[in-house]
């Protein structure tokens, strides 16, 4: 395994294969905890991982360097799948200080028992020289992902260690991109940035230009393989996601008690599959919700079915729409659409939900009382071919617009 | 009037601008925002803002 990024810089970090379920995200490749060893007259450890995990961490530190020769183990992040192990390393690096923003060293505060550690707080844009042509540079990077989020730079050798941004969920014996197989890279990292970024979109365009001005050769983030051959393709990636660019995609997803807005759902499917759209179709008790906030991102409609049950609308399909609401899609259009007996009110909700994050209703929701019939099938075939004309219209703005 | 700022994401709440996702008017004071208001940008409650300086 080539773990060496640079001369004197390493991956130190743990692949975690069997991860399947990272808090409620859906890791179906697992994921990889990413510390890095950079080493020179100074020696800094940035980042680790889970606390589960630290004994590993502290056996790859220990493979290059000896523990008391390190001087600096820089916090990025202070979430327990990056500084989790920070106990187990902070006393097993006698001379160590902890590197990281105010905000940062608050929240460590608040996760771990600090009384033992000596800080270095640095403020934005401060840095530390660790020997001849090798710099850490800190840069913050608030909301992306959290509060006190910030990325270490080596300006001499352009390289990035970019915490959670441009990360992958994606467990693999290669380091680097060019080493795995790429459109399985390009998609993970778009799941990660759809479940872990998409409500902070505006922030991370801000960040990307901050970025940007630092012209980055290699960037190694928190999870997943390291960017080199790559570099302006996961960066021009980031910037459509960040603006939530849609795409000429259409998305029903629904939950059905008694195959009746099933039924809806399936013609409205036929409605939206026409040449230049792509038409998905999901039920909600089986697809995870990772997968339907990735296919949400760049959808350009979304139809959203429930039955009423309860006289409110399915739970399976209320959280999704919890989850989906929380992530703030964004240039979304749809509509509501089910069946009902007796009471509509659980489209209703649906329909509410989809206000809430600002849909672009394109149609009062769409309702049948018990089954659908022909003419009821037919008005949701017209409904769906609304969804593919709407999709093939924006996206076509969106280009006519590049 | 007195602009507000976040002090978890640095979000600042200007009431000339008001905060048009929310459907808060221009000229609305910082006091004067709905109850349940959240930052735009990170969710924070009032309590978690400070004046601008």
């Amino acid at each position: 395994m080539n773990n060496r990024l640079l001369e004197n810089v390493h991956w130190v970090g743990y692949v975690d294969w069997t991860v399947r379920d990272f808090h409620g995200y859906e890791t179906s490749h697992g994921t990889t905890y990413n510390a890095y060893l950079v080493q020179s007259e100074k020696t800094a450890l940035i980042d680790a991982a889970k606390e589960s995990f630290a004994e590993k961490i502290l056996a790859n530190v220990s493979a290059l360097a000896d523990p008391t020769d390190i001087d600096y183990i820089v916090c990025n992040h202070a979430e327990p799948d990056h500084a989790g192990a920070f106990p187990v390393l902070v006393k097993a690096f006698p001379n160590a200080e902890v590197v990281c923003n105010a905000k940062c060293r608050k929240a460590l505060e608040q996760h771990h028992d600090t009384s033992e550690w000596k800080w270095r707080v640095v403020s934005d844009g401060e840095s530390i020289p660790l020997g001849p042509g090798r710099t850490l540079e800190f840069h913050d990077t608030p909301m992306a992902h959290w509060p006190e989020s910030m990325v270490t730079f080596i300006p001499e050798e352009k390289l990035l260690f970019s915490m959670d941004v441009f990360g992958q969920h994606f467990a693999s014996a290669g380091r680097f991109e060019d080493e795995e197989p790429f459109d399985v890279i390009m998609h993970e990292a778009k799941i990660y940035f759809a479940n872990i970024l998409m409500l902070y979109g505006s922030t991370v365009t801000k960040n990307l230009n901050k970025l940007a001005t630092l012209e980055p050769e290699i960037i190694a983030p928190s999870h997943g393989v390291i960017w080199r051959s790559q570099v302006p393709t996961i960066i021009e990636a980031y910037r459509g996601w960040a603006e939530h660019k849609p795409e000429p995609k259409v998305l029903i997803i629904y939950d059905s008690m008694w195959k009746s807005t099933e039924k809806m759902a399936q013609a409205i499917l036929e409605g939206a599959a026409v040449p230049g759209v792509q038409a998905k179709l999901y039920h909600v008790r089986s697809s995870n919700i990772t997968l339907l906030a990735t296919e949400t991102l760049d959808a350009a409609a979304i139809a959203f079915g429930s039955s009423t049950l309860n006289a409110t609308l399915m739970p399976q399909a209320a959280a999704v729409l919890t989850y989906l609401k929380g992530l703030k899609p964004s240039k979304k259009a749809g509509f509501a659409f089910g069946s009902y007996g007796w009471t509509k009110a659980g489209i209703k909700d649906v329909e509410r939900y989809l206000e809430s994050m600002k849909f672009d209703l394109l149609r009062e929701p769409l309702i049948s009382q018990y089954v659908p019939d022909a003419e009821k099938l037919e008005e949701c075939r017209q409904a769906g071919a609304m969804l593919a004309r709407r999709a093939l219209d924006v996206t076509g703005e969106e280009k006519g617009a590049d | 009037m007195q602009s507000y700022v976040c002090d978890i994401c640095n979000y600042v709440y200007d009431p000339a601008k008001g905060d048009e996702d929310t459907g808060v008017a221009p000229g609305t004071a910082f006091a004067d925002l709905p109850e349940g208001w959240l930052c735009p940008v990170c969710g924070a409650e009032v309590e978690s803002f400070s004046p601008a300086e």
